[in-house]
């Protein structure tokens, strides 16, 4: 049976239908102690006293600590390299003389339950002096590095943009802005660290995404060896970037695990989670684009600030990067530049969310779009036809870098993925039907996106793959699975290449010990990468069972056949074969030199090793379209329709696809819609419950349509993957912005995400 | 804390006495005293859905309950629903219809939809729609969800 390319059920699936699942709170022994922040009411205060003595006094209270327990720590480093002229924006453990938002952690308390520890931080005195916090962060120009609460400039671009622009046929400059939001993923986040005396190791459960990078952040923030820490996933109940960030609560748990003896459980509540957990977006843009009077667009002029909070996240500009680096998408442009002002203010830092810088950039630049047809009268739709980057210009350079890595769209063939589209989800007649609609007096529109993104990459992914006696195969990653699918995506690939059923196929994940080095899940990466490298390892398995099979069978290894899970001769493939799990047996060290078989005693047995480097990532691509009716009276707007259009290089699973494109474009109709992290003017959350963070429910969202197609398979790799995790996201609030636009039959109305039905309904109030 | 109480009540079939903190609520009690993990806990704002028990054949949000409420009464968690075959057409369903993602929402629909299909085998499609958006899902989009559910309603209609 062939594997790759099917859409076969996710191996990962049954204990989490059966309730097995080992998600971080279900791991606690009896004798873990619980943990418990102190975090402050205040947006922006000078400390004056964090007394702990209350707490210490109740029963059951192991320890309490504020700053001056904790003796020298380190603030939170960065994992990409970031020192120097970032220093002064990493976040303190514990705030000491200042504390900078709502929910900065200001003491925490070991106790030997949750409820006693909540109690016991209730008890914590905590005394402080008001000081005026600093919200909305545009007070002055944007881009005005003199300005305090700028921690950098970003900055990407080519080409002269003011002279053309000056001598463009015309000119349109809008403001837009992106709400700050969060990746909520359903299981708030937790961590477990466990000191093991016995072998004077430290054991962490619950930071998930980058376990190897998570544990070498951790060594440094607690001064002790990397390879006396072990960081073990288990089950995660989401991520989208949030989760595995290392913070203050991730080094505290470890500290008191080391200082406490006792193994001690970090679990977030909710609350805690909406002020605590990384946020994001909250990008404000400026833009210009240039146009010719055909429609070609010729030059691209943006400046963005993004509303940081109160620290760096480890990711540290990351999210300003990428916004620069992907804000062209997929037009053909003579000039471009991009300016980004990353800006402190009094609020939760912010960090990675699935989409990370292309929501918002696509956002900006369909809109640009929209407006540039809008003001030539013309189809918007066909203005992104005439200017998409043509297949034959593959691979296309940018102009940009990211970090040091020059953005060169590695294939695609846009142009193709348009028409096909068109095709599939019949637009035209779609389009007509809405019009119709409309002109009978119903508020309805249409609206598309087309979007770049990026995947993989780098290096440090790597795998290693060692058939048993039975035949199983076990494939060791550095990946991490966050509810992807890694597990049935590696298992497929490898199945292929040895022949047996992808069921026999067991993929290790997110353990430190297992592996010396892995890039784990963040940026669509492990499709693309742990992918290709299991490829690799499983095509040198192949080979060495080959190599072991000829010299048992007596035939030249040329002329023998892998075949459900058995060796033949190519000739004979009828006769009886050699099971894959024989030949392992007699490559154990043990037998392969008494059977005088090829081996090497570098790589004992049927196993077989393969990393992976890219020097460039690869860049998936799609388009997102909406049919959206709006409600004029209360401002709500209803998602009909939602379509994703995506191409993905090679789907290993076409299923695993769709779900990530659909459970991805529902967030984005959150983005869209609902979601906002409002604050008020003294910085106090305005969300702190699911209740005034409106996730999407079911009766708000459509089953969403979609198109997977694999026309341009990445040249980087063997088998032309690239990622599918960021697809379903990146352009649904830029074709729901344009379909609301077309509803309410104001062109440009919408600039500021979400599109809340009270903003929606001043949007209409401003109309008539 | 506060005082210690007794409490009986049926688990999963089974006739079951604990002693129990009066503020502990059900998700607590189940997760911490009574180690079944597979009710989970999104929330404990009674909005996400995703520690949904039965209790006297309703759909409850065992983090809005307290354990004390449950004297005298019948509780169904997914761990006695997986054991006793009952919700096999769902867990096959939701496993066809790649329903789980990161499965921490999982448990919450399946027994949410288990409550559904045992008073109404004969619920309508319209009914489960509107039943699914009882939880929140962060993964899926909710489109297989939907589907899966549909899908075992028509199983066990045919069943029956």
């Amino acid at each position: 049976m062939r594997h790759l390319g099917r859409p076969l059920p996710r191996l990962e699936a049954s204990p989490l239908v059966s309730g097995r699942g080992l998600f971080t709170g279900s791991m606690q022994a009896g004798d873990h102690l619980a943990m418990r922040l102190v975090r402050s009411p205040f947006a922006h205060a000078r400390v004056t006293s964090v007394d702990v003595s209350g707490a210490l006094a109740l029963p059951g209270v192991v320890a309490a600590w504020s700053w001056s327990d904790l003796g020298d720590l380190p603030p939170i480093s960065y994992r990409t390299g970031d020192t120097g002229r970032l220093d002064g924006f990493r976040q303190p453990v514990l705030a000491s003389d200042l504390v900078r938002y709502v929910g900065e952690p200001i003491a925490v308390v070991f106790a030997e339950d949750p409820a006693t520890a909540e109690d016991a931080a209730d008890q914590v005195d905590f005394r402080a002096e008001l000081l005026d916090a600093f919200i909305h962060p545009v007070t002055s120009a944007l881009g005005g590095s003199s300005d305090h609460a700028t921690v950098a400039l970003v900055e990407q671009g080519f080409g002269d943009v003011e002279h053309a622009i000056a001598s463009a046929d015309i000119v349109v400059e809008l403001e837009l802005e992106v709400g700050r939001q969060a990746a909520m993923p359903l299981e708030p986040r937790g961590l477990i660290a466990r000191w093991d005396g016995a072998r004077n190791l430290l054991e962490i459960t619950g930071a998930a995404k980058i376990p190897h990078i998570d544990r070498d952040l951790l060594a440094d923030q607690i001064g002790r060896p990397a390879s006396r820490i072990v960081l073990a996933e288990g089950h995660v109940g989401g991520g989208f970037g949030a989760r595995g960030e290392i913070g203050p609560e991730d080094v505290l748990a470890c500290l008191g695990a080391l200082r406490l003896g006792r193994p001690v459980a970090w679990l977030e509540d909710r609350r805690e989670h909406m002020t605590a957990a990384p946020q994001a977006r909250g990008q404000r843009h400026i833009a210009r684009v240039a146009a010719q009077d055909d429609g070609r667009l010729v030059a691209m002029d943006v400046t963005f600030m993004i509303d940081q909070g109160a620290y760096l996240r480890p990711d540290g500009l990351r999210i300003a990067e990428l916004t620069a680096a992907m804000l062209q998408g997929p037009y053909r442009l003579d000039a471009f530049r991009a300016l980004g002002d990353v800006r402190l203010t009094n609020k939760t830092p912010a960090g990675p969310y699935r989409g990370a810088g292309r929501v918002e950039g696509t956002f900006v630049r369909e809109r640009l779009v929209d407006a540039v047809a809008d003001r030539l009268g013309l189809d918007p739709v066909a203005v992104r036809r005439r200017n998409l980057v043509a297949a034959e210009e593959m691979p296309a350079a940018r102009g940009v870098t990211l970090g040091e890595v020059p953005v060169v769209y590695d294939s695609g063939d846009y142009a193709l993925l348009l028409k096909r589209a068109e095709q599939t989800f019949a637009l035209e007649r779609l389009r007509k039907r809405t019009r119709t609609r409309r002109s009978k007096g119903e508020a309805v529109g249409f609206g598309l996106a087309f979007f770049v993104d990026r995947s993989g990459g780098g290096s440090g992914d790597g795998v290693r793959i060692s058939v048993d006696d039975t035949g199983t195969v076990e494939v060791v990653t550095g990946a991490a699975d966050l509810g992807q699918g890694l597990e049935t995506a590696v298992a497929q690939i490898v199945a292929d290449i040895l022949a047996v059923p992808y069921t026999d196929v067991r993929v290790v994940h997110g353990r430190t010990d297992a592996i010396g080095f892995g890039q784990g899940a963040e940026a669509s990466r492990s499709t693309v990468m742990t992918g290709t490298a299991a490829q690799q390892a499983a095509e040198k398995v192949r080979e060495k069972a080959l190599a072991a099979a000829a010299a048992l069978i007596g035939v030249s290894a040329d002329r023998l056949m892998l075949d459900e899970g058995e060796v033949r001769p190519i000739e004979h493939s009828d006769a009886p074969g050699l099971p894959i799990g024989a030949i392992a047996h007699a490559l154990r060290p043990d037998r392969a030199a008494a059977l005088a078989l090829p081996h090497s005693p570098d790589s004992a047995g049927l196993s077989a090793e393969a990393w992976v480097s890219l020097d460039s990532p690869t860049y998936p691509y799609g388009l997102a379209a909406a049919v959206v009716a709006v409600d004029e009276e209360t401002g709500a707007a209803t998602v009909e329709r939602f379509f994703v259009a995506a191409d993905v290089g090679n789907a290993v699973n076409p299923k695993l696809v769709e779900s990530q494109l659909a459970g991805g474009a529902v967030q984005g109709i959150g983005g869209a819609l609902s979601e906002e992290l409002l604050f008020t003017a003294t910085g106090e959350p305005v969300a702190i419950s699911f209740a005034d963070y409106a996730l999407p429910t079911a009766d708000q969202v459509p089953d969403i349509e979609c198109l997977i197609t694999d026309d341009a398979p990445s040249p980087l790799t063997p088998l032309g993957l690239k990622g599918a995790g960021e697809l379903g996201i990146n352009g649904a609030g830029a074709a729901i912005a344009a379909a609301i636009d077309e509803a309410i039959g104001t062109p440009g109305a919408v600039t500021h995400l979400p599109v809340t039905p009270a903003r929606l309904r001043a949007v209409l109030r401003g109309v008539s | 804390m506060s005082q210690i109480r007794p409490l009986s009540f049926r688990l999963n079939g089974v006739d079951t006495s604990v002693t129990v903190e009066p503020r502990r609520t059900v998700a607590e009690m189940l997760r911490s005293d009574l180690r079944l993990s597979g009710t989970t806990v999104g929330c404990e704002q009674g909005s996400c859905g995703s520690c949904t028990v039965i209790v006297d054949g309703e759909p409850v949000r065992a983090c809005t309950l307290f354990a004390v409420q449950l004297e005298g009464r019948e509780l169904r968690t997914i761990e006695g629903l997986a054991r006793d075959g009952s919700i096999q057409a769902l867990q096959e369903a939701f496993v066809e219809e790649d329903a789980v993602q990161c499965g921490f929402c999982t448990s919450g629909f399946l027994v949410l939809a288990a409550a559904a299909l045992e008073s109404d085998p004969f619920i309508e499609d319209e009914a489960i729609d509107a039943l699914v958006s009882a939880n929140l899902c962060r993964c899926t989009g909710y489109g297989p969800i939907r589907r899966a559910v549909r899908k075992a309603a028509k199983t066990t209609r045919r069943a029956t």
